[in-house]
């Protein structure tokens, strides 16, 4: 999906840049593979980007502009409606916002509302993103139970971010579609918490 | 020996465990951290951060880890019965960040293991999506 937005935007410089918060480079193959994207497709067993962004669940898309500056931030955006009978969320609007900026005909946020529409990191959220960085280490360092306690505290440390939460556990061999995950999203959820955190679509 | 790891970095040290706290000598911390002390002053190669009044860390040239930690302000996970810690980034470091609007620079790999740097796209519009299988 991403490969054919590329395409048609790529003479304007623009370019995508694809991202996986996969545990390993094999999990993350089957989809790239298919993909058969000629944007970078890259992966990031470490979190390294979710560090850097403060990103907490996935997908999340933000725009860059030709300077470096971060002129959209953090929002949630399927490439696809594959999901939308699950998220509630389609695809077309956002796709349409990145064209309508990539071809110039609007721009991203001025500074200001871009900083206002930025969530910040806690210290709490950088603790649990420590006690992660600990996990994922001892996980890939053959102490699988010392890894577990860590795991569990990150969660528990930021019950919101569910790179941390779902993302972990597909290295703690848990099932991240199944009766785990499941309650998990329920007792999240049922709090009248959401699991997708889209940005308020000021620009239409 | 005991590992300290920083996002990117990561070294094995003597260390002495205590009542679950992590003491390094002086040339540990320099070799884990880059950190050294001089002066009631905690400096690397980039910064220095004063030592609050009262600091004992580095008496008798041992370096209590999270002591290490909480002067740099910086979250640390720590299981010293697996022999490993992980020195954090501090939120507000990374809210400055984000919040000057300068797209934190990367390295990652592709598939093949070739490395790709965000700001080497500088001049383009860039979308970027980060996602996962599960």
């Amino acid at each position: 999906m991403w490969q054919a937005l590329y395409e048609e935007l790529r003479q304007r410089d623009f370019v995508v840049i694809a991202i996986a918060l996969d545990k390993s480079v094999d999990d993350a193959r089957p989809w790239i593979e298919k993909a058969a994207p000629t944007y970078p497709a890259l992966i990031d067993t470490q979190h390294v980007v979710a560090d850097l962004y403060n990103i907490v669940n996935v997908p999340t898309a933000l725009w860059i502009d030709e300077r470096g500056r971060i002129v959209r931030p953090n929002d949630v955006v399927f490439g696809t409606d594959t999901f939308k009978h699950i998220t509630n969320l389609e695809s077309a609007r956002p796709l349409a916002a990145v064209r309508a900026w990539v071809r110039g005909e609007t721009a991203g946020f001025p500074p200001a509302d871009a900083r206002a529409l930025q969530t910040l990191p806690t210290a709490l959220d950088q603790q649990a993103r420590a006690e992660f960085g600990l996990a994922e280490w001892l996980a890939r360092h053959g102490q699988p139970e010392a890894a577990e306690r860590h795991f569990v505290r990150a969660g528990e440390l930021a019950p919101h971010d569910f790179t941390i939460r779902r993302g972990s556990m597909p290295i703690r061999g848990i099932d991240p579609m199944g009766p785990r995950f499941r309650e998990m999203l329920q007792g999240w959820v049922s709090g009248g918490r959401p699991y997708y955190r889209p940005l308020p679509d000021t620009r239409g | 020996m005991f590992t300290v790891i920083e996002p990117g970095r990561e070294q094995a040290v003597e260390a002495r465990i205590e009542a679950g706290r992590v003491l390094l000598s002086a040339d540990a911390l320099r070799d884990a951290l880059g950190w050294e002390l001089h002066d009631g002053t905690l400096c690397n190669d980039a910064m220095c951060v004063p030592l609050p009044t009262g600091s004992r860390l580095g008496e008798g040239g041992v370096f209590d880890l999270g002591d290490v930690a909480a002067t740099l302000g910086r979250p640390l996970a720590l299981d010293t019965d697996a022999g490993a810690a992980f020195l954090g980034v501090s939120a507000g470091e990374r809210a400055q960040a984000l919040g000057s609007l300068f797209a934190p620079d990367f390295t990652l790999p592709d598939l093949a293991g070739q490395p790709h740097t965000l700001s080497e796209y500088r001049g383009k519009k860039i979308l970027m999506v980060a996602w996962a299988s599960w």
